[in-house]
């Protein structure tokens, strides 16, 4: 479990990283982020980069502000800085909630949200958050800048829309209505564990009635997404113990469960629906 | 004549405690020395194949690369021979050190690299080419028997022992209960992966391995034996281990493979083990499957059990040869009266891991075995866990019992024991009438929630010896050379409190020696909880022994009656408190090499501790989920030379015990591949699982066979806990039975409430 050989360069600026990354990528260069994911993966020499290209040295990435429509997150922001609230909005509570069923304590001080994204895991809360809000990726190259919505982002376990050379430089995530309700759930095995299901919902009240659903389910399929049926089966219905249970039902159905030695398809189903349901039942209280 | 007990009883702090908290500790990566070698192994990728070919060539080629050895170097070499229950028939399924025409696991050695750093050895590694010619592998211990490959068979024998007429028995009953169960493969994974760092030292022609544990005499005479070398110049010396749990500590291929290679090439030879080997290369424990029958009268007694099991071992027979299966066979009984018993324990290979003891080795796995026999029992004739049990429970008037049965070289002989009496205390503690009918109501509104009872009988203090020396230095120190090891136990603290009781000084001024064979010249070590019962009366022995010869030599000295002397907190003053008094270092100084005596305890027999465990459960319906909500432990220790020490080896058992019932498996795909090689595949618990506990250590049943009564307290902690799980969530179910296969995970049990129309 030690890493094969590797050289570690450490950019100051932004164009240094992107102008490495051009170069290195081609080279088997790798970004080294927060190294949660990335560092384990070389201790058990399942990646052999030949460079890494650590961007924890660079000023400006650690942005994490809002315009008031968006909340910015750099790409050296760790999962820490969301156990308090990271803006004015009801969004705070929810990052703050989730951020505490990552892993654990260690690694949430030094592993980061855009690594997250990038490094792509099924099971990631984060990438199960940016796909349920509609996030923005902001990918830089020294081809240039793109945005590329979550919807077209996460490719399949572990992978991607974005280049090679691309760095994950910010992610923006809209902010939630005031009125807005969301609510979480996952399940795993030991506390801190990836979850073997998960799912955040949120959604909005008008004269009794649920609109604006957003159900998404992680850990579930190849890729965290918003299950349509679910929140068809939500949206336009009371808050309730019926509607819940048919949308999870609904979401239960719709997923293409990824399977292990741990979880068949039926049980992967079977979890969906109880973390849907439970998500929903959060979101009341 | 002794003093009255100062020390002895009271849960003083652990003297181990101070370096490791001051981060001196010396755990086996911390030891290097100028010019090591280190060592990687190149392991089998695959379960079962012909071993055609190695080639090293790209692997020599590397920088910083010294050397490679395959099976050509270490032909000389034999297989690792048998510490424990080593049967003749299973002699040529010993494992060799490097693998010779077979490869018969994924992790089997097959050639060591020797590189300047850990990082080139293990790129060189990488390196080294395995010609393998495939074969089918054996994955199922159970079904028939046949070829394992061209030179053995998958049954290299069969454990059998009985008592009473079973079939008369059978033949009598008023019922009989079947039941098939089995226990998944888990084992200890200490904090601390295995290592070992080798040095030859030329000039003195002595050897010494570093990072031993557990077994370190036995150890240095075989390792000796098998590499050529008389024991006398090979020295084996432990440092701080970060946990044994049966597995650590033994002979593996790795720790003769340093020694050789530091003698052959005269270097110091480093070898650490990491996690993913620790994994798929150190002892796999506890595979079986049981089926067994008992035969019982109309009120549930039990007449006779019928037991026979399959032991899946893994590839090779190692230094535990059949201890496992041989002490599941044993114990199997337990507290009960089982008036005739026949047990078949059935040693099979397969192509996983080789297996040896682990923590309540046989013992967790019989347990639950006997304990689910005993809920069934109850289920048929419509009475509770607990009162079943108390129908068949040995009386107190019974002791000492007799087994009829033989394990580890002893006669089985419950030396003391009041069980029904540790039953109602710890059903007391547990507030047993309060907790059912809470459950009740809580079932009665929908929740899934219960409790269970398992009872069992431990086993501790195994002899045949021990022998301590315990000398008093020039500076008044008092030192303690023992023949014991320790592995993170409190080894120390407690043999200190002994001594200092027998002696008359404060406990922390002792100093105890433990795993040194430069030291004393005999040690059995540490393993079977034998270390507190065995050394401990060894170390009461020679200090009292001690005590008379410095009351002698006192005496002389300040002209007076030995009897009229005793020492007080290091200090040799008169009885009648007239006169003047003088220090043990002032005696120590003025007979200088005088002070120190040693004294050997015998035993034939070992004793049997017992203990009660009592879980509360919640079912989470939906996701299958096991929530712990109460558990409690009552264990009679017969004496406690430290109760907070006593109830820590509780704890953690606990915490491991817990591990095989709902968390912990190494799962093998159909081809052999291990799929349980990281921890986040390997679900150890941790804090956030194990929960709140309640410990009742009770003194009712001292042992006959010590003065001071002692029994072990290494295994109680953990034996009986996938009978209890099993148990409270049968109850959650209010269906008995329900769980016959350790681990109960989620996904099984969403799987059987879904099959049961449960959920
Ligand atoms: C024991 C343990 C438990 C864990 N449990 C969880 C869990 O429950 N949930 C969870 O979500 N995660 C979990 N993780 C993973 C953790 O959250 C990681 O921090 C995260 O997945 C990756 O972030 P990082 O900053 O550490 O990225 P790194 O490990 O540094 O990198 C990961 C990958 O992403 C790439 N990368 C990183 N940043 C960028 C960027 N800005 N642009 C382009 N590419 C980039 C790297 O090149 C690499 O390929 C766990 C980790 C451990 C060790």
């Amino acid at each position: 479990m030690k890493p094969a050989p590797f050289v570690r360069h450490v950019p100051r600026t932004l164009q240094q990283a992107l102008a490495m990354l051009s170069q290195l990528a081609g080279q088997d260069g790798r970004i080294l982020a927060g190294g949660q994911s990335l560092v384990p993966i070389m201790a058990f020499r399942l990646a052999k980069p030949a460079h890494l290209i650590d961007i924890n040295e660079i000023a400006g990435l650690d942005r994490l502000d809002s315009d008031g429509t968006a909340l910015t997150i750099g790409a050296r922001v760790r999962h820490a800085a969301f156990h308090g609230p990271a803006v004015d909005n009801p969004l705070a509570a929810l990052l703050s909630y989730v951020a505490r069923h990552i892993a654990h304590y260690p690694i949430r001080m030094r592993g980061t949200f855009c690594g997250s994204l990038a490094h792509a895991d099924p099971a990631s809360e984060w990438c199960l958050t940016a796909a349920t809000l509609g996030a923005t990726m902001i990918a830089k190259s020294q081809r240039g800048e793109r945005e590329i919505a979550a919807a077209d982002f996460f490719e399949g376990i572990m992978s991607t829309a974005l280049a090679e050379d691309e760095l994950l430089a910010e992610v923006r995530l809209p902010l939630l209505a005031a009125d807005a309700k969301f609510g979480f759930n996952e399940f795993s095995r030991r506390a801190g564990d990836f979850a073997m299901a998960s799912s955040l919902v949120t959604y909005r009240v008008a004269d009794g009635k649920i609109s604006e659903a957003r159900i998404g389910v992680g850990g579930a399929e190849s890729s965290p997404r918003r299950i349509e049926e679910a929140e068809s089966a939500l949206n336009g219905q009371p808050p309730g113990d019926p509607a819940f249970r048919a949308a999870a039902l609904a979401a239960s159905d719709a997923v293409d469960p990824l399977e292990d030695h741990q979880t068949n398809a039926e049980y992967r189903r079977d979890l969906v629906r109880a973390v849907v349901r439970r998500a929903l039942e959060h979101s009341l209280t | 004549m002794t003093a009255p007990a100062k020390f002895v009883g009271r849960s003083v702090p652990r003297l181990e405690d101070r370096p490791l908290l001051l981060g001196q500790g010396r755990f086996a990566a911390d030891i290097s020395f100028p010019g090591q070698w280190h060592m990687r192994v190149v392991r089998s990728p695959v379960a079962h194949g012909k071993l055609q070919g190695i080639n090293a060539a790209a692997a020599l080629t590397l920088p910083g690369v010294h050397a490679v050895w395959t099976r050509d170097n270490v032909a000389h070499i034999p297989p690792i021979p048998f510490r424990l229950t080593g049967l003749v028939e299973l002699e040529p399924y010993r494992q060799p050190i490097l693998a010779n025409d077979y490869v018969r696991y994924v992790g089997e050695p097959v050639a060591v690299v020797f590189a300047a750093d850990p990082y080139i050895a293990e790129d060189a590694a990488e390196l080294v080419e395995l010609n393998i010619e495939t074969l089918a592998p054996v994955m199922h211990a159970s079904g028939d028997t046949g070829p394992f490959d061209a030179e053995r068979a998958t049954e290299p024998s069969i454990i059998r022992k009985s008592y009473g007429d079973v079939d008369a028995a059978f033949n009598a009953a008023h019922a009989i209960v079947t039941l098939e169960l089995s226990i998944g493969r888990h084992s200890g994974v200490p904090l601390e992966t295995r290592g070992a760092i080798a040095r030859y030292d030329e000039a003195r022609d002595i050897l010494e391995m570093h990072g031993a544990a557990k077994v370190p005499w036995w150890n240095r005479d075989h390792i000796a034996k098998m590499i050529g070398r008389s024991r006398t110049n090979m020295h084996l010396l432990e440092g701080h281990v970060g946990g044994g749990f049966g597995i650590r500590g033994e002979i593996y291929p790795e720790d003769v493979l340093v020694c050789a290679a530091a003698l052959h090439f005269k270097k110091p030879v480093k070898w650490i083990e990491d996690r993913r080997e620790h994994l798929i290369a150190a002892n796999h424990s506890r595979q079986q499957q049981h089926n067994i029958r008992a035969a019982i009268d109309a009120a549930g007694h039990i007449l006779a059990i019928d037991d026979k099991f399959y032991h899946d071992n893994g590839a090779y027979m190692r230094t535990h040869a059949a201890t496992v299966p041989d002490l599941a066979a044993a114990m199997l009984p337990g507290p009960y009266r089982v008036p005739a018993y026949r047990v078949a324990g059935h040693i099979r290979l397969t192509n996983k891991t080789p297996c040896g003891t682990y923590r309540a080795p046989g013992r967790y796995e019989s347990s639950f075995v006997r304990e689910r026999v005993l809920d069934a029992i109850a289920a048929k004739v419509g009475i509770d866990g607990v009162e079943i049990r108390r129908r068949n429970l040995i009386a107190k008037s019974a002791m000492p019992y007799d087994l009829h049965l033989e394990t580890l070289g002893t006669h089985i002989v419950y030396d003391s024991g009041d069980y029904a009496l540790l039953l109602d205390k710890t059903l007391e503690r547990a507030g047993w009438p309060a907790l059912q009918a809470s459950l009740k109501k809580r079932r009665a509104a929908g929740e899934m929630v219960g409790a269970g009872v398992a009872m069992f009988v431990e086993k501790s203090g195994l002899g045949p010896s021990d022998t301590v020396r315990v000398e008093i230095k020039n500076d008044g120190k008092v030192e303690v050379v023992t023949g014991v090891a320790s592995i993170g136990q409190g080894v120390e603290t407690a043999m200190a409190q002994i001594a200092a009781d027998a002696l008359g000084v404060d406990y922390a001024t002792i100093n105890v020696v433990h795993g040194q064979t430069d030291r004393i010249d005999q040690g059995a070590g540490a393993f079977a909880s034998r270390v507190t019962v065995m050394c401990g009366e060894a170390t009461r022995l020679a200090s009292v022994k001690l005590r008379g010869k410095v009351l002698r030599l006192a005496a002389e000295l300040m002209q007076t009656d030995a009897a009229a002397l005793d020492i007080i907190n290091g200090e040799i003053v008169r009885r009648d408190n007239t006169g003047p008094s003088m220090t043990l270092t002032e005696l120590a100084q003025a007979r200088p090499g005088d002070l120190s005596a040693e004294d050997t305890f015998l035993s034939s027999h070992m004793v049997y501790p017992y203990g009660v465990h009592v879980a509360a459960v919640k079912i989470d319906s939906d996701t299958g989920g096991v929530a712990i909500e109460r558990y409690v432990i009552g264990y009679d220790i017969g004496k406690a030379v430290n109760p907070r020490l006593v109830e820590s080896q509780i704890a953690g058992g606990l915490a491991q015990g817990l591990g095989g019932a709902l968390l912990e498996e190494f799962v093998y795909d159909d081809n052999g591949e291990p799929l349980s090689v990281t921890f986040a595949d390997y679900l150890m618990p941790t804090s956030r699982e194990v929960p709140q506990m309640s410990i009742l250590i009770t003194e009712d049943a001292p042992s006959p066979l010590n003065p001071m009564g002692l029994k072990g307290a290494g295994e109680g902690g953990a034996n009986p806990v996938g009978a209890v799980i099993a148990a409270a969530i049968d109850d959650a179910l209010q269906r008995p039975g329900t769980i016959a296969e350790l681990p109960v995970t989620p996904q099984r049990l969403k799987s059987i409430l879904k099959k049961t129309g449960l959920r």
